[in-house]
C-alpha cells in the first residue's frame, strides 16, 4: 500500500498541499477527484517522485521514496504524467518499448519483447507501431503513452489525466483496461480523472480534494453523494444510480445562468509567477 | 543496432575513407614523399579529430537541451576561447603570447573551458534549478560580457597585437598544430567511448526529464555528466581550430535527418562521422583541387547558418 503521511507542499509563496495523511490501498482502482488546483496532480507527482518532496513521507509497498534508489521505485511503480510530448523522433512500437527499460537497462530479453507486444496489443496500438509519434493523433499518442506505463509491468500504476485527448470510446476502454488489470492481475492503480463519472463507475475507492485537503474519501458510494460533490465542486449536482453504482448528473445548465463563477482555490488565489 | 544503420555507418566510413585517400595521395610528387605523407596524415588527423568531436558535441548537447537549433557555441564556448586569446595577448604583448609553450596554452585551454562547464551547470543545476532554458540563456549571457570583454580589451591593444587577436579568432582548418594533436585525439577518443557507453542512457534522457525520472533515470546527474562530455569536446575542436557557431548544429541536422533512428548508439557515429567526413572532403576540395581559392570555415559557416535559418522557417526547434 501507499503511505502518506504529513505531507504539505508549496509552489513559491502558494501553499499547495496541506498536512495529508492518506493511505492508498492494494489492489484497487483509486480515483483522485475534485476541482482545478485541489492539488491532485501535486500530490500524484509527489507520489511518482517527479517532484522533490518538502515536507512528509511517502512509503510505496514500505518503500520510502526518499531513501530507495529510483531504479529500485521504478520497478514498483510506472507513472505517466501529463505532458506527452517528446523531443525525440520516436515509432509508437519504440516509445513503447522504452517502459521496459527498468527491467533491462538498455538490453532487452525476449521476455522484454513480449511485454511490449502485450502492451501494443492492450491499447489497439498494433496498426500503429511502426507510426512516428508526431505522425499520429493526439490521442492515439496518448494510447502509446499508456501503453508505455502498461509495459513497464509494475505493481502500481499512477496515471495523471489518462483520459486527456481520449474520446468516449477510448476513455471506456481505458477505464476498463484499468479495472482488469485491478481485477485479473491484482495490480494498484491510482489515476486522476476530471470527469466524475468514470470514477464512479469503475472507481474501487475514490479520494475528494479540495483546496490542497482530502474532504472525504472511501468507496463510491459514499463519497460520490449530493452534498459531497455540490461542496466540493460548488455548484449543485445530482446524485442518481445506474447498474447500482453513483451517476453523477450536472448538466442543469439553465440553473447556472447568472450563476457566480466557481470560487477560487487557495492555488488560484497565490499567483504562481 | 538494424541493418539499415549499419548500413549508413559503413557508407559513411567508406565516404571518409575515400575522402581520406584523396587527401592523401592526389598530386603527390617524386620527391619528398615520406614529408609530404607524414604532413597530410597530420592535418588528416586533425581535421577527423575536431570534425567528429563537433558533431558528436552537438548531438549530445541537443539532447539534453532538448532542441534542436541549440549547439555548445550557443553556451559562450567560442566567446571565452576569444577572451582568453585576446586576454593573453593583451597581458603578455605579441612576442610573450608567441613564446608560450603551445602543449601548456592547449591543456589549460581545455581545462578553462571545462571549468566554465562545470561550474555553469554545476551550479545552476545542483542547486534543484532543473531548468534548462535557464541555463542556456545563462549561457548566452555569459557569451555576451565574454564577447564585450574582448572588445573593449581589443580596443585598448595596438594593432600589432589586434593583429594577432584576429588572427587566432577566426576558424582555421588549414592550420592544426600537429603538437596539439596526440593530447587532442585522446581526449576526444575518451569522451566518445564515454558517450557511446552512455548512449542507452541518453535514449531514455532524450524523453524528457518526467518520462525519464518515472523510468528509473537519474536524470539530473546525466545532464551533469553528458555536459560535462560536451565541454570537453568542444574545448578540444576549439583550441585546434577556433570558434566555430554552425558547423555542429549543419552536422547534427544531418545525423538527425539521414540516422533511421533516434538512438544514441547509431547518432553519435554517425554524427562523428559526417562532421568528420564534411570537413575532409571539403578541404581536400578547396585545398587540392580548387587551388586555395576558397576558405572552408566561411563555406562550412555559411552552409550551417542557411540550415539555421531553414529550421527556424520551418519551425523545427524541438
Amino acid at each position: 500500500m501507499i503511505r502518506i503521511n504529513g505531507l504539505s507542499h508549496h509552489i513559491g509563496p502558494a501553499p499547495i498541499l496541506h498536512d495529508i495523511n492518506l493511505t492508498l490501498p492494494r489492489g484497487k482502482l483509486v480515483a483522485l477527484i475534485g476541482p482545478n488546483g485541489a492539488g491532485k496532480s501535486t500530490l500524484l507527482r509527489l507520489i511518482a517522485r517527479l517532484e522533490p518532496l518538502q515536507r512528509g513521507r511517502v512509503e510505496i509497498d514500505g518503500l520510502d521514496l526518499a531513501s530507495t534508489p529510483t531504479e529500485r521505485l521504478a520497478l514498483a511503480m510506472a507513472v505517466m504524467g501529463q505532458q506527452t510530448q517528446i523531443a525525440s523522433r520516436l515509432r509508437v512500437a519504440e516509445l513503447v518499448g522504452f517502459g521496459r527499460w527498468p527491467h533491462h537497462q538498455g538490453r532487452p530479453r525476449p521476455a522484454d519483447r513480449e511485454a511490449v507486444e502485450n502492451a501494443l496489443e492492450a491499447f489497439g496500438l498494433g496498426p500503429l507501431r511502426h507510426r512516428f509519434l508526431d505522425e499520429i493523433s493526439g490521442g492515439q499518442a496518448q494510447r502509446a503513452h499508456l501503453a508505455m506505463t502498461f509495459a513497464q509491468g509494475t505493481d502500481w500504476l499512477l496515471l495523471d489525466e489518462p483520459l486527456n485527448n481520449l474520446d468516449m470510446a477510448h476513455s471506456r476502454a481505458l477505464m476498463a483496461r484499468l479495472a482488469e488489470l485491478v481485477r485479473g492481475s491484482g495490480r494498484s492503480v491510482v489515476t486522476v480523472v476530471h470527469e466524475v463519472n468514470y470514477a464512479a463507475a469503475w472507481a474501487d475507492h475514490i479520494v475528494a480534494m479540495k483546496g490542497g485537503r482530502i474532504v472525504a474519501e472511501g468507496p463510491a458510494d459514499t463519497v460520490l453523494t449530493e452534498q459531497v460533490l455540490s461542496d466540493l465542486y460548488d455548484t449543485p449536482i445530482e446524485v442518481s444510480r445506474h447498474d447500482s453504482r453513483p451517476l453523477v448528473l450536472h448538466h442543469h445548465w439553465h440553473d447556472q445562468l447568472g450563476a457566480p463563477y466557481p470560487k477560487a482555490s487557495d492555488a488560484d488565489r497565490f499567483p504562481l509567477h | 543496432m538494424d541493418r539499415t544503420a549499419a548500413t549508413l555507418i559503413a557508407a559513411l566510413m567508406a565516404l571518409l575513407a575515400a575522402a581520406s585517400l584523396v587527401w592523401m595521395f592526389q598530386g603527390i610528387g617524386g620527391g619528398n614523399r615520406a614529408f609530404i605523407l607524414h604532413l597530410r596524415a597530420t592535418k588528416l588527423a586533425g581535421l577527423v579529430v575536431v570534425g567528429a568531436a563537433v558533431g558528436i558535441a552537438t548531438v549530445l548537447f541537443q539532447t539534453v537541451a532538448a532542441n534542436r537549433v541549440l549547439t555548445p557555441s550557443i553556451m559562450g564556448f567560442d566567446a571565452l576561447y576569444v577572451l582568453l586569446q585576446t586576454g593573453l595577448v593583451a597581458a603578455l604583448g605579441v612576442a610573450g603570447f608567441a613564446a608560450l609553450p603551445v602543449a601548456a596554452k592547449f591543456l589549460a585551454e581545455v581545462a578553462a573551458m571545462s571549468l566554465l562547464a562545470g561550474l555553469l551547470f554545476g551550479t545552476l543545476l545542483g542547486r534543484g534549478a532543473r531548468d534548462i532554458p535557464r541555463t542556456i540563456l545563462t549561457g548566452v549571457i555569459l557569451g555576451v560580457l565574454f564577447r564585450s570583454l574582448s572588445t573593449f580589451l581589443a580596443r585598448i591593444m595596438d594593432p600589432n597585437a589586434f593583429a594577432v587577436v584576429q588572427s587566432v579568432s577566426f576558424a582555421s582548418f588549414g592550420s592544426i598544430d600537429a603538437a596539439l594533436l596526440p593530447m587532442a585525439a585522446l581526449i576526444m577518443a575518451g569522451c566518445v567511448a564515454g558517450a557511446l557507453w552512455l548512449a542507452p542512457r541518453l535514449d531514455v534522457l532524450a524523453l524528457g526529464r518526467e518520462v525519464a525520472t518515472s523510468l528509473g533515470l537519474r536524470f539530473d546527474r546525466l545532464v551533469l555528466v553528458t555536459l560535462g562530455l560536451v565541454g570537453m569536446l568542444v574545448s578540444v575542436s576549439t583550441a585546434l581550430v577556433g570558434p566555430v557557431a554552425f558547423f555542429g548544429l549543419l552536422v547534427a541536422g544531418l545525423a538527425h535527418g539521414l540516422s533511421p533512428s533516434a538512438r544514441h548508439a547509431v547518432l553519435l557515429p554517425v554524427a562523428g562521422l559526417i562532421g568528420a567526413a564534411i570537413l575532409v572532403a571539403g578541404q581536400t576540395l578547396f585545398e587540392r583541387l580548387m587551388g586555395q581559392t576558397g576558405t572552408l570555415s566561411v563555406v562550412v559557416e555559411f552552409a550551417g547558418g542557411l540550415f539555421f535559418l531553414f529550421l527556424l522557417l520551418k519551425g523545427r526547434v524541438r
